[in-house]
């Protein structure tokens, strides 16, 4: 299966808002925060349909995410993951010197992940510290 | 019948609506509906009557599960792991009011804190350019009665201050913007065609990354000097439009959100757009302003200005207060394991802070003061909820123009549960028995 570059950026989004008071432990937080918006361009070169899973990599580490067409584009070569845990499991956390983790522009690697589930937000964070993903 | 509560203070992000109105049942006990607010506020007026919210502390056992502890003994714990800590991080503070984040510093002080709030995240890069050079800035009624030249640069506010652009910033008519929406101009930068774009005059979409590069040609493009053909992807015969647009106003406004300050350059990007405020007021008077994204960051800027001199990464583990970005700052305190516990109030580093600080959260004792269950609330070691500030009680909040509101209570927190000003002023009386004062 291909894998694609992308340049990863982050950010809220108004469904992100909304979950998130409504509760993180929610199946609505998942929907609205685990997923990448993917150009339609992008989508071709994956080779994938839409909400499928896709595993997103960076040099910082890697996460399992649905793949949807993006909302607010067209922006062909940028990945767009919501705020949250999803993204900052591959965001760039070097502040160099500046206390300000690099939560936009991470160079980033996506291929489909077939049969792998995307987690809820507390599985997820879970799972990370204890080294389990 | 409902009873009607007006005039009340959305608690969600910095435009701080102050014009709300939420139905409650007589008894005074039960939100019924929200009016008047965005999809977030309603949202979050309405979790707050949630069936499944948790209402009494939780401790973490040593197989994972979750005990339910009282609130005697949650304090007991708190006020032992502060004490025994030689440098814990104290973290949050935006979700609350300054009457707790008053309280919260003199902890703080007592047991030798770094005390460091979601800016450190957000909008903390805005703040060291603004000790770099300054800040040309306005209120928000300003724009609203006189502003007609809009700038978001690297800011979405249809989604993440869905009422701003509605109460302030594009569509009101005011005492001198009396035809609204038609006679300002509307200018947005951003690498995505975002909905805010979609309702632009004029939307530069920018390489991402490159905010530097595109603000230093506008100022080259203000003296209608030579520039490269494109920069940062944007042709150069846009630049000298929106050179043009932004000289050619009566009065005009550049909001910055993440895109700036989340973008490599950092504050170096907010110098710059600073730079271009200070050099449109050769022509025009211009104004830059923060989206800042809590509703109460900007407050507690503002108390650990009065208190300490310093708006975050305030650090009172010496005795007296330091500040350092990049050293004092919350990830690279964790990232450098030089903090030995974790004290999160009103926060959620677990969903926000990349996954490489909440392992080392994870590591550390950790207490969490949330009313949500939350990711940080999964990996801490103590759960303390408390009432919803804004909803179940009021207090202080200053709105992203420093423009300090006084949020009110609508209904009662469930029976028992403190508010964050109960609960600290109690972790404090205890720390002061426990250190012997």
């Amino acid at each position: 299966m291909p894998k694609i570059k992308l340049n990863l950026i982050t950010g809220r989004t108004i469904q992100q808002g909304v979950a998130m008071e409504g509760g993180k432990e929610k199946p609505a937080y998942t929907t609205a925060c685990g997923i990448i918006e993917l150009d339609p361009e992008d989508f071709k070169k994956l080779g994938a349909y839409r909400n499928t899973n896709v595993r997103v990599t960076s040099e910082y580490g890697s996460v399992v995410v649905k793949a949807v067409d993006a909302t607010q584009g067209p922006h062909p070569g940028l990945g767009w993951i919501p705020m949250g845990p999803w993204a900052n499991m591959v965001v760039n956390p070097n502040t160099y010197s500046t206390g300000m983790p690099t939560f936009k522009g991470t160079p980033v690697e996506v291929e489909v992940a077939k049969g792998e589930p995307v987690w809820d937000s507390l599985t997820l964070v879970t799972k990370a510290c204890r080294g389990e993903i | 019948m409902a009873k009607m509560v007006t005039d009340v203070i959305c608690p969600f992000c910095g435009t701080l609506c102050d014009d709300l109105e939420v139905s409650v049942s007589d008894d005074g006990t039960k939100i019924l509906d929200v009016y008047n607010a965005c999809a977030i506020g309603a949202e979050k007026f309405l979790h707050s009557q949630a069936k499944d919210r948790v209402t009494r502390p939780r401790m973490k056992q040593e197989d994972g599960s979750w005990k339910e502890v009282t609130y005697d003994e949650a304090i007991e714990y708190t006020a032992k792991m502060l004490a025994d800590a030689r440098k814990p991080l104290m973290y949050g503070w935006s979700s609350t009011n300054c009457e707790a984040q008053a309280v919260g510093t003199e902890l703080g002080e007592m047991v030798g804190a770094v005390m460091d709030n979601t800016a450190t995240v957000c909008h903390g890069s805005t703040l060291i350019a603004v000790q770099d050079v300054g800040v040309p800035s306005c209120t928000l009624g300003e724009i609203l009665n006189r502003a007609d030249r809009i700038v978001f640069w690297g800011c979405n506010p249809a989604h993440a201050h869905p009422r701003h652009m509605s109460r302030y910033s594009i569509f009101p008519r005011g005492f001198f913007t009396g035809k609204g929406a038609k006679g300002r101009k509307m200018v947005v930068v951003d690498p995505r065609v975002t909905d805010t774009a979609k309702t632009a005059d004029i939307h530069m979409q920018v390489e991402q990354g490159r905010d530097f590069e595109l603000l230093t040609a506008l100022r080259v493009a203000f003296k209608g000097e030579w520039l490269p053909d494109f920069v940062g992807g944007i042709p150069k015969k846009t630049i000298y439009e929106v050179a043009d647009v932004m000289k050619s106003g009566r009065f005009g406004i550049i909001f910055f959100g993440m895109g700036v300050t989340q973008s490599l350059s950092k504050n170096h990007n907010i110098d710059q757009a600073i730079c271009v405020t200070r050099d449109l007021n050769e022509y025009t008077k211009f104004n830059i302003m923060p989206m800042r994204g809590h509703y109460n960051v900007t407050g507690s800027g503002e108390v650990w200005g009065w208190l300490h001199g310093f708006p975050y990464a305030l650090d009172l583990s010496r005795g007296f207060a330091r500040y350092n970005p990049g050293d004092t700052t919350s990830n690279d305190l964790l990232m450098r394991d030089e903090v030995d516990s974790v004290f999160v109030i009103g926060s959620d580093p677990g969903a926000h802070f990349p996954n490489s600080s909440v392992k080392k959260i994870w590591d550390l004792p950790c207490v969490c003061m949330d009313p949500h269950l939350t990711p940080t609330t999964a990996v801490c070691k103590l759960h303390v909820p408390v009432a919803f500030v804004g909803v179940e009680t009021g207090g202080c909040a200053y709105r992203m123009d420093n423009v300090p509101i006084e949020c009110r209570k609508v209904v009662d927190p469930p029976e028992g549960m403190p508010t964050d000003l109960e609960f600290l002023e109690r972790v404090v009386a205890r720390v002061k028995e426990l250190k012997g004062a």
